[in-house]
């Protein structure tokens, strides 16, 4: 029997340290506050600080990860902890794609860091459509 | 009294999912951006989980005081599970019990009185930066 797949687990880089990962989180939270029938998100640290219920996140879920850098914690750490994600976003690769240029700020995003918002919380939707199409 | 410290590393919560992980965050930016800037410093929480050497180094080698946004206490575990005691370990729902005219809201960010929780967290924090810089333990 099929099973339908109602959500998808988001999960985000949270890159304190660098400004995509502000950008990052912001985007992903708007996603979740946008979609919250269809998505999901964890901490990615209760992969380490959790239990079971945590660790079987990726199992339980179809799962994006997003990342703020090319070290790509997010993604790594999902495929190590708890399962392998069904696609993982690079936030310097969208921006890329959408010739945005990289936040500076590390706090208090505003009107010129929107649009970069905004695109990153695009794509991250349209994965989202994605992976429900798909599973 | 210890040994020196050139640098203290304050890890707060990394999640998007709680005003106080907002509030840990933010409380961090204040120490790193303006009250102890070059002495308070971070790293990303999620590098220790994939023990990114630079950042496992940072940790083990430092100071580390962590903010936590709940219970679940994620900043905090994931230094212990490098084999680290952490220094000091805040609750940031602590700043907020003790300055209940201060309500924070918000999650990925916090609001305007979030930010002024924030900084006054930061004053009692930069205290503890300072002391453990100095090499004196909590």
């Amino acid at each position: 029997m099929d099973i339908q797949v109602t959500k998808v687990g988001v999960v985000s880089c949270s890159g304190e340290e660098i400004p995509e990962g502000t950008l990052c989180r912001l985007a992903c939270r708007k996603v979740l506050d946008e979609r919250p029938g269809e998505t999901v998100t964890i901490c990615l640290p209760l992969f380490i600080a959790g239990g079971e219920e945590e660790r079987t996140f990726a199992s339980n879920y179809p799962t994006i990860t997003v990342d703020g850098c090319d070290k790509m914690c997010a993604a790594k750490a999902t495929e190590m902890l708890s399962g392998k994600p069904s696609k993982s976003l690079s936030i310097p690769e969208i921006l890329k794609k959408h010739g945005l240029k990289p936040p500076t700020k590390l706090r208090h995003f505003g009107a010129e860091e929107d649009a970069a918002v905004q695109a990153v919380a695009e794509e991250i939707a349209h994965a989202v459509d994605e992976v429900l199409e798909e599973e | 009294m210890g040994k020196k410290h050139k640098k203290v590393v304050v890890l707060p919560c990394s999640g998007i999912g709680k005003v106080y992980g907002a509030v840990a965050r933010e409380t961090m930016y204040e120490l790193v951006e303006k009250l102890r800037p070059g002495l308070a410093t971070t790293t990303c929480l999620p590098l220790l989980v994939i023990r990114d050497p630079e950042a496992v180094a940072l940790v083990t080698e430092n100071p580390v005081i962590t903010i936590d946004g709940c219970p679940k206490d994620c900043a905090k575990k994931s230094v212990e599970a490098l084999g680290k005691m952490v220094d000091k370990a805040y609750e940031a729902i602590k700043f907020y019990k003790e300055h209940k005219d201060l309500k924070p809201e918000g999650i990925a960010e916090v609001n305007e009185t979030g930010r002024k929780l924030a900084a006054v967290a930061a004053e009692e924090v930069a205290k503890v930066v300072d002391e453990l810089a100095a090499g004196e333990e909590k």
